[in-house]
Formats: structure tokens, sequence, C-alpha cells
């Protein structure tokens, strides 16, 4: 069954909220990794506000969900939502890299409620997630592992050593997203180092793989939905996204996977926000 | 036996330290059900594939691939699992380091590592195998306890312990069989001190893993030949390390020698000399190691020998050093 018209509106508005919380935590750091939060941010809201079973009053409940985001670096978009669901003080974004603060880019498991995994290193996390599915079979629990994976970071061997034994272990409570945004730091994916035919590799290597439209929570309900009853192969969801999603001027643009903002910046991408919204909720939309 | 294992030298005889390190973990495997087991291919090698055989359910073989080896321990111990990695350990200190690095000691993550064919051990295998730089890199990772077992019995109180521990440990391990340090298990092994295996009041020898047994024999031949009174310290754990041991020797004897199977930069030799240096007072000092290069191949009591870790080679050093003259200070009051 699809999404309800109200579940859509009420995703919709929860993205809205949290883009505008990502550029606010942007501009209270003074600069961050704004490209790679508003690419990834629907595929957190999808999961966060509708499939993962998580109590954010008690973080270490043991059947919970887990979730790993491999591309550490969008860390400030993830820590919006942690802020958002109570896992931290909404105060505390205020702190964002700021010296002696707990919320720092990497987000440190050890210190942040609701972080299952220190991320940072590219081409750790599916393997981490891996252990965390495997542990899942060992203890007879029923939680799910989702992950999401950075584009640029599937240049890394590990990512691969990862993928291999997932299939191999036929890691199906593990959900692999690519947050296929198409930029890294210097550049395209395919310019840079080419990864096409993506989808093709992931497939080769054992994985039934979808290919969505990342910001579509539709499709990502419905990819989900799939992967979630998966018994064979483990499911990868290729979603495509888009670099600085929902701010114009930021959107494809390479330059803006780390950047600096100042209050006059935050301005527009807050106008930009929000005609993006009126836009996605009209067109898009329910 | 319930809550612990209690071999005998007699029982252990006829199997390799990895084989004690099998059979402890597999015994141990059986009191506590959070036990796991992966390997890089490496479950004969390494000895664990009788683990697997006991318990196939709890025993993960990911291919050759130790990056993704540790990563898998690190969310296994996320969950509450205690996965021991069994692996070599040039694979575990270099090839798979940036998720030891990362994923276990920055998390802090209660994965055990058994590092086997450490130092030159597997000295036929050529430089590639060596694994002569672990320990310097090791001790150096934040929340890591390094511990280098001389013997199978040894092994397996260091296996016993790491469990008991809650946190990760790196345990390296010869290939092979060890020489015989210790005749039972129950000497009162305890991560973090150093156990004195012979008394002196010239020189202290301090060794770890294959350096013990050397330094066991030199000892006792310098007693026999030179009339030299050698203290022995089997310093087992690198990290924490037992610095009232290390202190004490170094008041009491004034001469020190450190020998390991393993680069004099950074490891036991490193690791001693900090403690020397800080504690402020002089003593004569030298590292018996690797002197900074890289190993020949060869068998490995033909390296340790051309390496001069072996009892020749310390015997030598103990002899020169004993010629040395340094600053007498018989005032331990102003010790820093």
């Amino acid at each position: 069954m699809g999404l309800s018209k109200e579940e859509l509106a009420r995703l919709e508005t929860k993205a809205h909220d949290l883009r505008h919380s990502i550029v606010n935590t942007v501009l209270f750091a003074g600069s961050g990794h704004i490209g790679g939060a508003l690419s990834a941010l629907d595929i957190m809201v999808m999961l966060y506000y509708h499939f993962m079973n998580h109590k954010p009053g008690d973080p270490h409940w043991e059947d919970r969900d887990r979730f790993v985001l491999s591309k550490g670096h969008a860390g400030i978009g993830f820590a919006s939502i942690l802020a958002d669901l109570g896992y931290i003080e909404k105060e505390q974004l205020k702190t964002f890299n700021l010296t002696g603060s707990k919320l720092g880019i990497h987000l440190d498991s050890n210190r942040i409620p609701g972080v299952d995994a220190s991320t940072g290193s590219l081409g750790h996390g599916l393997s981490i997630a891996l252990g965390m599915a495997l542990a899942a079979r060992q203890l007879k629990k029923n939680y799910r592992t989702f992950c999401i994976l950075g584009d640029g970071e599937c240049d890394e061997g590990s990512v691969w050593e990862a993928a291999m034994a997932i299939s191999h272990f036929r890691a199906t409570n593990l959900v692999t997203f690519i947050d296929r945004n198409q930029y890294m730091i210097d550049g395209n994916t395919e310019e840079v180092m080419k990864l096409e035919p993506f989808a093709e590799k992931w497939r080769a290597f054992g994985f039934d793989t979808l290919i969505i439209n990342g910001h579509s929570f539709n499709e990502l309900h419905t990819a989900i939905e799939h992967a979630l009853v998966a018994s064979e192969k483990p499911v990868a969801i290729v979603c495509n996204t888009v670099k600085g999603c929902g701010v114009n001027f930021m959107e494809g643009n390479y330059k803006w996977h780390y950047g600096a903002i100042n209050e006059d910046v935050a301005e527009q991408c807050h106008r930009s926000l929000d005609q993006y919204y009126e836009k996605r909720v009209q067109e898009k939309g329910a | 036996m319930a809550g612990g294992i209690s071999y005998t030298v007699d029982e252990t005889t006829k199997l390799s330290t990895a084989e004690v390190y099998a059979k402890a973990l597999s015994d141990l495997a059986l009191q506590d059900p959070r036990i796991v087991v992966l390997t890089s291919d490496l479950a004969k090698s390494t000895k664990i594939g009788v683990f697997e055989e006991r318990f196939p359910d709890r025993f993960y073989n990911v291919g050759i691939a130790e990056q993704n080896m540790f990563g898998i321990a690190s969310g296994m111990a996320k969950c509450g699992l205690i996965p021991f990695t069994s692996c070599f350990a040039v694979f575990t200190a270099c090839r798979g380091l940036d998720q030891v690095h990362t994923d276990i000691c920055y998390q802090n993550l209660n994965v055990k590592m058994i590092a086997s064919h450490a130092g030159t051990s597997f000295g036929q295998a050529g430089t590639t195998h060596h694994s002569t730089e672990d320990i310097a890199i090791m001790r150096s990772m934040a929340n890591l306890t390094v511990i280098v077992p001389a013997d199978g019995l040894e092994t397996a109180n260091a296996v016993k312990a790491a469990i008991e521990l809650n946190g990760p440990v790196y345990i390296r391990i010869n290939r092979g069989f060890d020489q015989i340090v210790n005749d039972g298990m129950d000497y009162g092994f305890q991560i973090g001190k150093a156990v004195q295996l012979m008394d002196g009041t010239d020189l202290t020898i301090i060794a770890c893993g294959s350096g013990v047994f050397q330094a066991v024999q030199a000892a006792r031949e310098l007693a026999f030949s030179d009339g030299i009174k050698a203290r022995v310290l089997n310093l087992h754990t690198i990290k924490p390390i037992d610095r009232e041991a290390i202190m004490k020797a170094v008041q009491e004897t004034r001469r020190i020698i450190t020998v390991e199977d393993h680069t004099i930069i950074g490891g036991l030799g490193g690791a001693v000399a900090e403690i020397i240096a800080e504690g402020g007072k002089a003593c004569a000092f030298r590292r018996l190691g690797l002197q900074d290069a890289f190993s020949p191949i060869g068998l490995h009591e033909d390296l340790m020998s051309y390496h001069k870790i072996d009892a020749n080679g310390i015997i030598e050093t103990t002899r020169a050093l004993m010629k040395l003259d340094f600053e007498e200070d018989d005032n331990w009051e102003d010790e820093v």
C-alpha cells in the first residue's frame, strides 16, 4: 500500500522544516557539508519518521532498528533529525563545530545519543552495518539495519568488500541506500572516477538493485517496502538525488559539497527552500 | 570447568601457540554465547578452524578482506557480541588499520584481535608477511590493550583475560610452537602486570613474546659463566604498561635491556624508554630488536639470531653493557 495523502504531507513538511534547520546549523557552524546533507535528507526522513522502530527516550534500546550514515560528512543533516526527534537538545545545534561541542562534522556515537556508528572515514559504514545485521541474526532479533552510502564513497574498495559479503551472507535484514547525487569534492563522479554503470555493479555483486528518485517519498516508500520483505537477495537502492537539493544556487554545484555561509546567504537559502517546498508539494507531492 | 579454563603444560605440549588459542577460545565460547569468531580466509593458518567445527553458527569467514572483517566486527560489538578476529598480525595492524583505528578503537568497542604470525615467526614467507611494526602501531591506539604472550599457556591466559575486560584488545602471537616459558596457567597472569621470571641485581632483561624464553636462557648462561645476576621481566602487556616494575628494575639494577621480535622503534623498547626517560633516573639502556630494518627471509630461530634477539645476542649485549659507566645516583627521593 502506498503512502496516504496525510502521511505524504507530513513527511514533506518535516523534510521542509529540516532543510531550514540544516541551513541554520550551517550558519551556526559557519560552514558545513550542506550539499550532501540536503541530497541525503529525504532518505533519512523516510527512515526516521516512517519506517524505523526507535525510541528517542531510550537510545540504547536493544531492539531498535539500526542506522549507519556511512557518508558521515552528512552528519550536519542527521544532527537536525536527532534534534527534532529529541535525541539531543535543539539548542545544541547552535554549538555545531564549536570547540568543546559534542557535535562536530562527523558525529561521535559515544557522545551523541541516537548515533549508532561513528563514521567519517569513507568506505567503513557498510561493513559496520553488516556487522549489526549479522548480530541481529546471531542474537535472534528482528531489528533491521539501514545504511546510506555516498556515491563518491563507492570509489573505496572496502565498500565492495562489504557488498560481496552482504550478498554472500544473504543479509536481507540490511538495506543499502546510495545517495547518487553525482558529485564529490573535486567534481562530477564520472570525471573524477567513473562509477557507471553503477547499478550494474551492485547487481553484479548480488543485489536486487532498485533505481529511484531519492527525493520522492512515494518512490522511497515503495522501494523500502520491497526491501523489507526481501528473502533471497539483499536490496540496494540507488537514489538519484540532487546535491544541495532545495537551494537553487547550490543544486548540482559541487562547490557546495562543503561551503561557508553568512546571514545573507542563509536568507537566500531559506527563501529558495520555501519556493522549493511550494513547487514540490504542488508538482511531486500528493 | 565453569567460569574459566585451566590447562597443564602436558595437555598443551603438542599444541602450537595458535592451537592453544583456538582451544582456549572454543572452551570459553562454550561458557559465553556472546563470543563469535571472524577470519579472513585464515581459518586453517590461524588454527581457529576448530572453533568453526564446534560452533559453525558463530563463525564468519569473510574471505580475503581484512578491512571488511574489522568493520563487521565493530558492528557486531556495537550490538553486544564479543567478536574475535583471527588474522595475521601484519594484516591486522597494517591492512586493516583504518578500520581498527576508527571503527574499533575510536568507538572503544569490545573486539578482540588475535594477531598471529607476529614478528619474524613466519620468517620464510618474507617481509610481506613479517610483522615488525605492529606493537608500535597498536600501542599508539587510544583505548586499546596490547598483549604479547610468551607462550601457549600465556596466550590462553590472555584470551581469558581479554574476555573479562570490556574493551578492545590486541593479542600478538607467533606462528608455530613457542618455547615453553610457563609450566602452567596459574602464575598470577594479570593484564598490565609484568611477571618476574628471575631475580637479579646486575641488570634487568625486559622481554615480550619469543624474546622471553631467550632472556631466561641468557640470564641462566650469564649467571653460570660470568657470575652476572640478571633479572628477567616478562612484560606481556605493552599497554597499559607496568611502570612500577620498570622503575623498580631501573632503581635496583641500573641496567636495562629490552628484547622484542619487532623494530626497536616504538615497540617494547620504545615503551620502556619512555617510562625510563620520564622517570628521570640514569641507567644504562639498550634495545634489542630489528635495528630500523626490514628482516631478511629465513627460519624464525635463524632470524632471531641474525637480529641478536636470541640468548647469544642478549649475552653479547649484556657483557658490553656491564662495562658501560653511567652516572651514579643513589638518591631516589627526587624521582619524578
